[in-house]
């Protein structure tokens, strides 16, 4: 059996984006050289609600990428070719931006090296910035997030589960720990 | 993330069930979308050494293979028959361990006799894959021509597809008649009856398959038109009366090129005899994909290589 436990609803998830959101605003002084890049699956929705909710208070649409990191991983020998690759769609030319990379939860930190490698084959933006909506902590490697929803301390034991519409049909954040 | 079951081979398109070759293709466009980055290079394969052990003259497969293992940063050695050891003597059997101790991982075999992959995967124990062995299979062709098709007309099924020409001798065509008719499409094989092979077999094997005379007949209707290259030595042993005429039956003449719609592809695996199996103006036409064929096959080989490095 496993135990199940929901740690964010939609509402808490609208208004942990709102948040980082104005946060990306304040950081970058105006948001001109912002880019917002989500990483697949649910990093690319999360990024499209933070840019809806800046053009909702600022009235700027800032643009949206999405960049796939597969082809950047450290753990091909062990785990293996992935059967799918996403899709990397980003504007050409980041000389001068502010990349926000946007992800749903940051664990070990090895998704973020791997698109941090990544976007510089594509460009050399002005800064790299991070957005997630959990930090579950158990980093592995020295990088932090500059945005976060919620941290929510975890045993690595635990699964963390972030749930969007666009991809789950539905919007909630849970954490399931194994009954033993 | 979900990862399929390791595979080490893949030495024809029957190894793959259609479902992997759905992956094959999707990623395959994620792997096109690296070849049109400033930087055409992504670091998935560091580290990985890839051998071409190529037994047969080739440009198009060796080189895009090549391109492909480098755009995955894996170390590429070409190794060619001429001027190895295979000169003294040495055995495919004996090459390819060699190869294993110099530390391969992946292998690369093109090879005059049908079957020499398999040999190949006995001896080996990293990942092989064939890029054209006698008639027997040429996986890799097939598949840039699947995900070609799918590119241009948004989906292989129930589409109409001829080949036509010498389809005994070509592994092109035994590969593309699996990987067509297992996703979907109906194909229509055309040739000369010296040319054509053991089609009540065939028929029998493949259901969505058929045969035709008639090039003419053939083509009406046609979403695809896959010419193959004509081997001239298969004037001198007695199979054609001569090229002209084989040209006026076979061939994608001007004439034909009138005929077959707008819409419809024409294909070419290459190298092409122009003015044989198919007319220069034939092969220019806005609706020949022919060279997308070859951007293509860069592409869908990286797939490969990735899906194959475990």
């Amino acid at each position: 059996m496993k135990d199940r436990k929901q740690i964010l609803t939609a509402d808490d998830i609208r208004r942990a984006l709102v948040r980082i959101a104005h946060e990306i605003d304040e950081r970058n002084g105006g948001l001109h050289d912002v880019i917002l890049v989500g990483v697949p699956r649910r990093g690319v929705p999360l990024a499209e609600r933070v840019a809806a909710a800046i053009a909702d208070f600022e009235g700027v649409q800032v643009p949206v990428g999405q960049l796939d990191i597969t082809l950047y991983r450290d753990d091909l020998r062990t785990r293996g070719p992935a059967a799918l690759i996403g899709k990397t769609n980003i504007q050409p030319d980041l000389t001068g931006k502010a990349v926000v990379l946007v992800d749903d939860v940051l664990y070990t930190g090895r998704t973020v090296r791997a698109a941090l490698d990544a976007i510089a084959d594509l460009g050399r933006p002005a800064c790299i910035q991070l957005a997630v909506l959990i930090d579950r902590g158990h980093r592995e490697l020295p990088i932090r997030a500059d945005f976060v929803g919620k941290n929510v301390p975890t045993s690595r034991s635990e699964r963390v589960m972030v749930h969007l519409r666009e991809v789950d049909d539905v919007d909630e954040v849970v954490i399931e720990r194994a009954n033993t | 993330m979900e990862h399929p079951p390791r595979r080490h081979q893949v030495i024809d398109l029957d190894d793959l069930s259609t479902e992997e070759i759905e992956e094959i293709l999707a990623t395959t466009e994620s792997m096109k979308e690296v070849l049109s980055r400033e930087i055409k290079q992504v670091p998935a394969l560091r580290g990985r050494n890839v051998v071409n052990m190529f037994f047969e003259d080739s440009t198009r497969t060796r080189i895009s293979f090549e391109l492909a293992a480098r755009a995955l940063s894996a170390n590429i050695v070409n190794f060619t028959a001429r001027g190895s050891s295979v000169e003294k003597g040495e055995s495919l059997i004996d090459t390819v361990r060699t190869l294993q101790s110099l530390g391969a991982d992946i292998v690369v075999i093109r090879h005059s006799q049908s079957g020499a992959p398999y040999l190949v995967a006995r001896h080996f124990q990293g990942a092989v894959i064939n890029a054209g062995d006698g008639r027997h299979a040429h996986p890799t062709q097939a598949l840039l021509d699947l995900f070609t098709i799918r590119e241009r007309l948004g989906q292989v099924r129930d589409l109409r597809v001829v080949i036509v020409g010498d389809i005994v001798h070509s592994r092109v065509a035994r590969s593309n008649i699996w990987g067509l008719t297992r996703m979907g499409a109906h194909v229509t094989l055309c040739a000369p009856p010296t040319l054509l092979g053991p089609s009540q077999h065939w028929l029998a094997t493949w259901p969505n398959l058929t045969i035709s005379h008639s090039l003419d007949e053939a083509i009406k209707g046609a979403d695809v038109v896959m010419a193959l290259r004509l081997q001239k030595e298969r004037m001198q042993a007695g199979l054609l009366p001569s090229l002209r005429e084989y040209t006026r039956a076979y061939g994608i003449t001007p004439e034909r090129l009138a005929q077959i719609g707008e819409g419809t592809l024409i294909m070419h695996p290459g190298p092409m005899n122009e003015g044989v199996e198919i007319s220069p103006e034939a092969a220019t036409a806005p609706n020949s994909v022919i060279e997308a064929q070859v951007t293509n096959g860069v592409a869908v080989r990286m797939a490969l290589l990735y899906r194959l490095a475990g």
